[in-house]
């Protein structure tokens, strides 16, 4: 009889621990949308990502971060199964459009073949792809969720970071500005 | 005038739920009849009260009173009159004096319709209906009122989230309330039930319609909200595993899940502590959807402002609320007298695997939902799970669950012998496979999945469409008595056939459109023409349109099949004047077997547009399915057994009564 008393109470535990999480939460006064910008100004963390490759074929080189010394880069970390990425995928295609600028793309946790057929349906902008198929790049980068964006200077330090898609208005008013003052 | 009217008619309700919520338990406890019966009074008090808030609320909206802070924010005097209207929910605030409107409409409901419920117990009900309305009403006037002023009146307003301006979107909140709030009726009956220390059959038939009009209205919500998503996002998708999606999602799990034990529990006196602990789950759950909503501890594609206080004051309610009955569960519980015995084969076993199923598809999505959030909160850093979790945990799970599903009509009560279902069954079974190997045979790519949906989905309608045959003994009598048959058939078999049904109906849409979906992007200029899906798709150009409170470029797309021109489509980008929002509206030919749907995109420089099309097949018999079992709850609803014959408590243990058919 005992042990069925405790049966009763588990519906109990499980929410106690769940609300004692979300108490936890909101009291730490985290905001999901105003994210950390402690690598703002900062050296862009240090790594390196294979390249996308699908059925023997290199479908663009991998990204080595020292690579990022001497120009502007834009990376975005992308993924097939994310509905947001197709929503920027016209704004990022604008972006591999810019002069002076390399648009590097990191595929988060995705399949290559998924990624390569994503690819190849809705155009390939990316001059070069690194793929973090485990997610241990993101980490480095505090990364919230696909997609999201970085703006890197040619010293190598991100100077802007896009949480979620890039619309035309943050495209406009917001990522081209900031290029455009790099460029100086 | 109507601002203040509004304020002091909230504030008066909530002195009414205060009443309501002490008045009638003190009643039910002392067998004091003319204190119970006050509360049925106080209830609908409570009901004419927010009422009046609501329409004084309407009323602000409607006139454009911009000394009113909400409507300053979420309305603009160039608005259409109908999104005036719909303005007023489509705001945290106004939505919340909504959700407080539902939710004493089926307080007051309980007391006007629960006639046949017994005194004591539907004076707990509406007592404990009163306590959640109570909890509600102080959170909207202490962190959320509607009717604050702004001083200086500005001269208009900043108008709606455009992306809320839309048909589909105005009436999808209070579908999907009229759902989670319903089941605040079955909470309060499971509570209620608890603090008797009682359960029994008659418990169930009391429950059983009020689980169904909210699940039926949680499903017509949820589909609502799929279809705005199709047509208005412009993805071509109807399903994102969006966080706020799921807080829908899981509610309508579980309370399939109840709707479903609760029958056990009416038809046999078991299951009954786990109906309660369901009960109190999809309420639960209800009120976590709007936690995750409300508090902005997830973000996602829905656009409510956030706000830290307004979070913890939910969660307190929550808190309250959900812990409050789950120390009651674990306390009273125990000694609930367990009933019925059944095998495993049996039409019990069949519900149980469907009661287990849905439970864990549910914690399967509720544990995807907030895994992000745990790794967030211990720091381990931000991180989202995706669509990918939730296909590879969820779809193993609904296969058996649609597999049971067909069977579980055909399986006595007590003790049944599959191996006799599955030989009435033969011809579906038969169908089912053939239906499976033909798609095996026909597609090369994602083969599989293919053919389980499809599979699957003939079992689910074929099954029930074997069922009503053999109940009317179609072909085996004569037409006439297979006719009189139908009509003597309680709607409630009905309901049941329509809905299972319907199920079938949905997994085959989602499974073809997920399969089969043809998606073309391409760079089009004027007189250039495409091919997709057998219609040739011709591209006229672009126009600017003014309209109402909007700028567009509206594309013009002929469609034509074997040379005929069939349809013309005209695709959107809107940009709203007072926020310059801009929102793609795409354009859809329908078919009932497909769509065709064509989003415009950007210009390039060079006279060039981009242009998606899509050729959805099947992809309308989601929401048919969707509006096929609403209609088989509403069907079920109206069974004269939920009107006429109040059960009798029962004196003696339930499980010495024949068992019903």
């Amino acid at each position: 009889m005992r042990s069925r008393r405790l049966l009763y109470l588990a519906p109990l535990a499980v929410f106690a621990a769940i609300a004692a999480a979300a108490a936890f939460y909101l009291q730490s006064g985290r905001d999901p949308s105003l994210l950390p910008s402690a690598l703002i100004d900062k050296p862009a963390p240090a790594f390196s990502a294979p390249g996308l490759e699908h059925g023997g074929k290199i479908i663009r080189q991998g990204i080595e971060s020292a690579s990022f010394k001497g120009r502007i880069t834009v990376l975005n970390f992308f993924a097939s199964w994310c509905a947001p990425c197709l929503i920027e995928h016209p704004q990022i295609t604008v972006l591999s459009k810019v002069p002076g600028v390399t648009l590097a793309g990191i595929n988060y946790k995705d399949k290559p073949a998924d990624a390569a057929r994503w690819l190849a349906r809705h155009g390939n902008p990316y001059a070069r792809i690194g793929v973090d198929r485990d997610g241990e790049i993101a980490p480095e980068f505090g990364l919230y969720g696909v997609p999201e964006t970085y703006l890197i200077d040619r010293a190598g330090r991100i100077r802007f970071k896009q949480v979620g898609p890039i619309t035309k208005q943050v495209l406009e008013e917001k990522i081209l500005p900031a290029i455009e003052a790099l460029r100086k | 005038m109507s601002a203040e009217i509004g304020h002091f008619a909230l504030i008066v309700a909530a002195i009414l739920a205060f009443g309501q919520s002490v008045l009638p338990m003190a009643g039910a406890s002392r067998r004091h009849g003319p204190l119970m019966a006050l509360g049925g009074t106080l209830a609908t008090g409570q009901f004419v009260f927010v009422l009046i808030a609501f329409c004084a609320l309407t009323w602000a909206f409607v006139t454009s009173d911009f000394s009113v802070a909400n409507v300053v924010q979420n309305s603009h005097s160039a608005k259409p009159l109908l999104y005036k209207i719909t303005g007023v929910w489509g705001n945290h605030e106004g939505s919340m004096v909504l959700w407080c409107l539902i939710l004493s409409l089926f307080g007051a409901c309980v007391a006007w319709f629960g006639g046949n419920v017994a005194p004591g117990l539907r004076a707990r009900v509406i007592a404990v209906q009163g306590m959640i309305g109570l909890a509600f009403l102080a959170f909207v006037l202490l962190t959320s009122n509607p009717f604050d002023r702004v001083n200086p009146m500005p001269p208009d307003g900043r108008g709606l989230n455009p992306i809320l301006q839309d048909p589909g979107l105005a009436f999808h909140p209070p579908l999907l309330y009229l759902g989670y709030v319903g089941f605040s009726v079955t909470f309060a009956f499971a509570v209620a039930a608890l603090l008797e220390g009682r359960v029994d059959a008659a418990w169930g038939r009391w429950v059983r319609p009020w689980a169904l009009a909210a699940w039926s209205f949680l499903t017509l919500g949820i589909a609502l909200g799929s279809w705005w998503a199709y047509y208005e996002l412009g993805w071509g998708g109807f399903w994102f595993w969006d966080p706020v999606e799921n807080a829908s999602f899981m509610p309508w799990l579980v309370g399939t899940a109840l709707l479903h034990s609760a029958i056990v529990a009416e038809k046999r006196d078991a299951l009954k502590s786990w109906s309660i602990l369901l009960a109190i789950l999809t309420f639960s759950l209800s009120l976590l959807g709007t936690f995750l909503v409300r508090s902005g501890v997830l973000t996602s594609v829905h656009t409510f402002a956030t706000d830290p206080e307004r979070g913890l004051f939910i969660l307190a309610i929550l808190a309250v609320t959900i812990g409050g009955a789950l120390v009651l569960y674990a306390w009273r519980a125990p000694s609930l007298r367990a009933g019925g015995l059944f095998r495993p084969i049996s039409r019990e076993g069949a519900l149980i695997v469907n009661n287990l199923l849905m439970t864990v598809a549910a914690l399967t999505v509720l544990f995807g939902t907030l895994y992000p959030l745990i790794v967030d909160a211990l720091g381990l850093g931000k991180i989202s799970v995706g669509p990918p979790y939730f296909n590879a945990t969820f779809v193993p799970l609904m296969a058996p669950l649609i597999l049971a599903m067909g069977v579980a009509p055909f399986l006595p009560w007590k003790r049944a012998d599959l191996a006799g279902a599955l030989d009435r069954l033969k011809l579906i079974v038969a169908v089912t496979i053939g239906a499976a190997a033909v798609v095996v045979f026909l597609e090369d790519r994602h083969s599989f999945a293919a053919a389980l949906g499809i599979g699957l989905a003939v079992w689910a309608i074929g099954a029930s469409v074997l069922e009503l045959a053999g109940r009317v003994r179609l072909f085996r009598a004569p037409f006439g008595e297979s006719l009189r048959r139908a009509a003597a058939m309680p709607r409630s078999a009905w309901g049941m056939t329509l809905a299972h049904a319907a199920a079938g109906v949905v997994v085959a849409g989602i499974t073809a459109s997920s399969v089969w979906q043809t998606e073309i992007v391409r760079v089009m200029r004027p007189g250039d023409s495409v091919e997709v899906a057998g219609y040739t798709v011709a591209f006229a150009g672009v126009r600017e349109v003014r309209a109402g409170n909007y700028l567009a470029r509206r594309g013009q797309f002929t469609v034509s099949e074997g040379g005929v021109a069939i349809a013309t489509l005209s695709p959107e980008k809107r940009v709203y004047l007072p926020q310059r929002t801009p929102t793609t509206e795409a354009a859809i030919r329908t078919t009932w077997f497909a769509d065709l749907y064509i989003v415009l995109g950007d210009p390039d420089e060079r006279g060039g547009h981009a242009v998606r099309l899509y050729h959805n097949p099947l992809v309308p018999w989601i929401w048919i399915g969707a509006v096929l079992m609403f209609l088989g709850g509403m069907v079920s609803l109206t069974d004269r057994r939920h009107r006429v014959g109040a059960p009798r408590r029962s004196a003696r243990p339930a499980a010495a009564r024949p068992a019903e058919a």
